[in-house]
């Protein structure tokens, strides 16, 4: 038995991606499961794999966690990602659930009806140029460091790095007005971890398209 | 200045109500200013008292806290209801994320439309009898213990004793099927803090009605076509 973690979710983004971008940062290597039928996630359900009956699943350490937000959690306690006390791990959980908040939208908007798709979007621009891109590019401005909490790299800066990314995919110019933005995508781009997991081959996953919007409505088909 | 934390919302549940809780349960006094008037929010915001233009907000420590799981987190840890270890801290954020999810399907209750009040009721009841009640019942079953993690009082118990509360006022008979549970509600409402929390002219907030939601309405100008799930 492998003592690396192993994944389970779908072959895409989803909320598993957010877990994906923080174990690679961290440089820790894992498994993936692939759910592909409604039968496969069926009998997870029946052998008792999923506390609440959902994904993400990520058996770590002899545990088999699900709620994403307490894998990534744990995950940044176990790699040193946290801060270095319960006030710096306060303003790396701020800025995460507000980057969270940005990237539910980006979660759901290949889902949403395609009469709505173009509000969608709109939406998602109008948040992150006027209220989360803004709220980090003046934290970075005042305290001049590289990275948002601390002076050490963290947690959030994992998170900004992948919620600027999926931004950019759906909003090309995003980061037009927010200088302190260009310069920290550019310096986290570097970084050994993330630098291999932005090259191709590694397990990040595309931006999500009709197939894995079909796959999800079957394997959680009611 | 007060060394109080002092909380921002609305006179309402919402999403400070599970801060109040566990401050409560933590034996923590607190003040609470209550959002009324567009013009207060208006001038939070441009105070850039809301880090993200939202409330809750949460002063306390010398921050300016927002994001209610940021906010319930430090409290959680900072006044030892928060596990003794990284595992024991895992077991609690799995926890607290199944009756965050629970109380999710409430949060939005009373903004629905009559039809769709139904509707969600029956979704509530539904979730929390066969997905979310289970997995606590079958926890204190397996290890016999008074709180579901560590066998020691944390933030995962004045959670699920949040939600239960709140599921029985949709379906008051809700926990007949779960014995456990029934004595887990009766243990832990009779820890003197949440005894005291539980009576009449503590913080804690009545079921949100009509003026809550014509509230909330009106100083966020938001929620005014919320669907059901």
């Amino acid at each position: 038995m492998s003592g690396k973690p192993r994944l389970t979710y779908l072959n895409g983004r989803g909320r598993m991606e957010s877990i994906r971008w923080l174990l690679a940062a961290a440089g820790v290597e894992f498994e993936e499961v692939y759910l592909e039928t409604k039968e496969q996630y069926d009998k997870l359900i029946k052998d008792g794999f999923l506390l609440f009956q959902q994904v993400p699943l990520v058996e770590i350490d002899g545990m088999k966690m699900v709620q994403t937000r307490a894998i990534m959690s744990y995950i940044a306690g176990k790699y040193n990602l946290h801060g270095k006390d319960l006030k710096e791990r306060a303003l790396i959980d701020m800025y995460v659930e507000g980057i969270s908040d940005l990237m539910q939208m980006i979660l759901m908007f290949p889902f949403s009806p395609p009469d709505a798709k173009e509000k969608n979007l709109e939406s998602i621009k109008e948040r992150a140029t006027n209220r989360y891109f803004p709220v980090f590019e003046k934290v970075l401005k005042q305290h001049g460091q590289d990275f948002l909490v601390g002076n050490k790299f963290s947690w959030a800066d994992v998170q900004l790095m992948e919620a600027i990314l999926a931004v950019e995919e759906k909003v090309p110019a995003v980061l037009s007005g927010f200088p302190q933005l260009q310069v920290f995508k550019t310096k986290m781009s570097n970084m050994p971890t993330i630098k291999k997991f932005l090259q191709p081959g590694s397990p990040r996953k595309p931006p999500p398209d009709a197939h894995y919007v079909e796959t999800v409505l079957k394997v959680f088909k009611k | 200045m007060s060394a109080k934390p002092k909380l921002y919302y609305f006179a309402g549940r919402g999403k400070m109500e599970s801060i109040r809780w566990l401050l409560a349960a933590a034996g923590v006094e607190f003040e609470e200013e209550f959002l009324e008037t567009r013009d207060q929010y208006e001038k939070l915001l441009q105070g850039g008292c809301l880090l993200f233009q939202q409330v809750p907000m949460v002063e306390i420590d010398g921050m300016k806290m927002v994001q209610t799981r940021a906010i319930l987190s430090y409290i959680a840890a900072k006044y030892n209801l928060y596990g003794k270890d990284l595992k024991e801290r895992a077991l609690i954020d799995m926890y607290v994320g199944g009756t965050d999810d629970l109380m999710g399907f409430i949060l939005m209750f009373p903004f629905l439309s009559a039809e769709d009040k139904e509707k969600q009721r029956a979704i509530i009841i539904q979730k929390a009898t066969s997905r979310y009640f289970p997995v606590y019942e079958k926890v204190l079953k397996d290890h016999g213990q008074d709180f579901l993690v560590g066998n020691n009082f944390s933030w995962a118990d004045v959670h699920l004793l949040e939600a239960i509360l709140m599921v029985e006022e949709k379906k008051s008979d809700v926990l007949s099927g779960f014995p456990q549970l029934q004595a887990f509600k009766a243990r832990i409402s009779s820890i003197p803090t949440i005894k005291k929390f539980l009576e009449p002219g503590s913080q804690r907030k009545p079921v949100p009605d009509d003026k809550y939601v014509e509230t909330v309405r009106r100083v966020l100008r938001m929620y005014y076509d919320v669907k059901a799930n």
